[in-house]
């Protein structure tokens, strides 16, 4: 099945005075997708969710959803509605008033739609929570009155601007999978705003990494990880480390020579930001670097190193360790198992990288 | 032994609560117990027949101009609460979702300046600009509109309405004004989200979210206005007067404290009657409010 684009932006631009808040964003975004914006807080991310909500205007550019021009169409005209940050649950109003308040002009009887209020409910997971009066009610709880009372219209995109940002770390991770969940059940459209590249990763379909107004990158999560395409997209997505470089090109592929590592022979594709020549910045994920345990054998590339720092998380130890012919450490995760050592600071040891792994940025 | 008792937890809080536990029973139920006592005393010329009776209050049942004034009085602080707060609605209004909220506080400020000066002051005023030959009646007149000075704008009903609503304006716009602010403007947005006009949003999470406000503001603008009697006095004429200028007549010009005292007291019992039922309307809309 090809995706049919829902949503279409073409050179939208957005001005707060002098202040440049979107900058000529071209995005498309496809029917049932979820599709999350992601980016440190002041990048336009919540901005351009207003955007499409219709809350803001646009300055320049065009905004088609469902193939309708949405120049000057208001809010409560468009086919979007949105769960609010803040969830925004009227106060003065029950649960079950609260998710039938955007059925009064639904022509359907009384009784049909408070059977739609308490499937909506239902679905939530907030069956029977009608009468409850919606200040006796948690974070987690308003958020799911949120959704039902969104979902409830039947939206043809449901806007979500940082949902789970207000919720503690256990309630968060068990939104995230029921979010996903909903989505696919419902089948209906969702963009996410966040700042958390995890809940990003986890979530996404597709990933629109934005910085000052601009989107950085547009992926898959498994592609963004591995793959950004710049220095900052590899920054603010999970933990990279950086080395210097040199690079020439041979036929289609890319000779690396890489500070303290040694020359590596990459494939184009892992300079996902274009084939840069000369000075480069290669990344690396800790998590592709491995430390060599006495005893153990490896057929990947070695280099010798010295324990910087070591941080014990349980599951996972990250090793800070310092390489001949590198200014930083480098960031080594390694899975902790039976019969591996915790490392002290200060010990020598050995690291086993790869070539694919790396990529090759610009400097 | 007393000074150790000033020094308990006990003593501590008696010691806290004297000064205005004594105000208030100085200040507040002495007089009023005077007054309810007195209601229930009769005048004999010159001196106060105590024997209790409640023939005052038969009397005030039995003469039409008691019953008269008191309706009169209830029609002019309804019709003052309802101009005032009608009013003061759109301009809290505006105060709150319109003004930069860096100018705020001096829209506030400039909305107390009225205060500046005295209440006669400002009622003299008000009899400058509504009087026969006042500010109203020679613009009128000099732009042709009217030829005859209009007389139904000062001595009457109208005039007290208009002066009172206008001293009591920025009692009432400060409550709406609060309760305005503190509606989460995301309420806002998230019901037009959910399909709903601007004035429908109005209708469906602005008014009733302020409607706390708004009782607060009747009342503060009630309550008050039942007992005022110098604006009724200045600007009310021969058929202006209220059940408060009837007080002060029984007390001072026809020296019957008894009757005075009871016509207190059945006005008091009125404005409790309508503030209790005001009370329980905002109860009603403060259920459920966080």
């Amino acid at each position: 099945m090809t995706p049919k684009p829902l949503i279409q932006l073409s050179g939208v631009d957005k001005y707060y005075g002098d202040y440049h808040a979107l900058r000529g964003i071209d995005l498309t975004i496809n029917e049932g997708e979820f599709f999350s914006l992601l980016g440190p807080s002041g990048c336009g991310k919540t901005t351009l969710l207003r955007t499409i909500a219709g809350f803001e205007g646009v300055s320049g550019g065009t905004l088609m959803i469902d193939g309708k021009n949405m120049a000057g169409v208001s809010p409560n005209l468009r086919p979007t509605n949105m769960v609010f940050q803040s969830y925004a649950i009227f106060p003065h109003l029950s649960v079950a008033e609260n998710v039938a308040f955007g059925l009064r002009k639904d022509p359907r009887s009384k009784e049909e739609k408070a059977k739609a209020v308490a499937e909506a409910l239902e679905m939530v997971g907030l069956g029977g929570y009608g009468n409850r009066a919606a200040h006796a009610l948690s974070g987690g709880q308003r958020q799911r009155v949120a959704l039902a009372r969104a979902l409830i219209l039947k939206p043809k995109v449901l806007l979500l601007d940082e949902p789970l940002s207000a919720l503690d770390k256990k309630m968060r991770e068990l939104m995230q999978v029921e979010l996903i969940r909903l989505q696919r059940q419902v089948g209906i459209t969702f963009i996410l705003v966040t700042h958390d590249q995890e809940e990003a990763l986890v979530m996404s379909d597709r990933i629109a990494v934005m910085f000052e107004g601009e989107i950085g990158q547009l992926d898959d999560p498994e592609t963004l990880y591995r793959r950004p395409n710049s220095k900052r997209v590899a920054e603010f997505i999970g933990k990279m480390n950086f080395l210097d470089g040199t690079a020439t090109a041979e036929g289609n592929r890319i000779a690396v020579d890489v500070a303290g590592l040694g020359k590596g022979d990459i494939a184009a594709d892992q300079a996902p930001g274009g084939m840069p020549l000369g000075k480069v910045t290669v990344g690396i994920r800790p998590e592709t670097l491995a430390i060599v345990f006495e005893g153990e054998t490896t057929d990947r590339r070695i280099c010798d190193a010295v324990v910087d720092e070591v941080v014990y998380y349980g599951d996972m130890t990250y090793y800070d360790v310092k390489v001949p012919g590198v200014d930083k450490p480098l960031t080594i995760s390694m899975k902790n198992m039976i019969g591996r050592p915790v490392l002290d600071v200060g010990a020598l040891t050995r690291v086993a990288w790869d070539e694919r792994s790396l990529v090759v940025l610009a400097a | 032994m007393a000074e150790g008792f000033f020094k308990t937890d006990r003593g501590r809080a008696v010691l806290l609560v004297s000064p205005p536990f004594l105000y208030a029973f100085f200040l507040l139920a002495v007089p009023l117990g005077a007054i309810i006592l007195f209601s229930f005393w009769t005048q004999d010329f010159v001196t106060v027949n105590t024997t209790f009776t409640t023939a005052n209050y038969q009397e005030f049942w039995d003469k039409p101009i008691y019953k008269l004034l008191l309706g009169r009085s209830l029609y002019v602080s309804g019709m003052v609460t309802l101009v005032t707060v009608l009013s003061a609605y759109p301009i809290a209004y505006f105060v709150s979702f319109h003004v930069h909220p860096t100018k705020k506080s001096m829209w506030l400020f400039l909305i107390t300046i009225p205060f500046w000066t005295s209440y006669l002051i400002r009622v003299f005023l008000w009899k400058v600009i509504l009087g026969y030959n006042g500010v109203v009646n020679s613009s009128l007149m000099e732009l042709g509109i009217i030829h005859e000075p209009l007389t139904f704008i000062l001595y009457n009903v109208n005039a007290v309405i208009i002066t009172l609503a206008h001293a009591f304006a920025p009692f009432a716009i400060l409550p709406i004004f609060v309760a305005l602010e503190k509606i989460d403007r995301s309420f806002l947005e998230a019901s037009q989200d959910l399909g709903e006009s601007k004035f429908s949003t109005f209708l469906r999470i602005t008014l009733p979210l302020s409607m706390p406000g708004l009782v607060a503001s009747v009342m503060i603008v009630f309550i008050p206005t039942i007992g005022d009697y110098v604006t009724p006095e200045l600007m009310g004429g021969a058929g202006g007067k209220l059940i408060a200028n009837m007080i002060q007549t029984q007390f001072l010009q026809l020296n019957n404290a008894p009757m005075g005292a009871t016509l207190a007291i059945i006005a008091m019992v009125c404005v409790t009657a309508i503030s209790l039922f005001f009370i329980f309307l905002n109860r009603r809309w403060l259920r459920g409010r966080a």
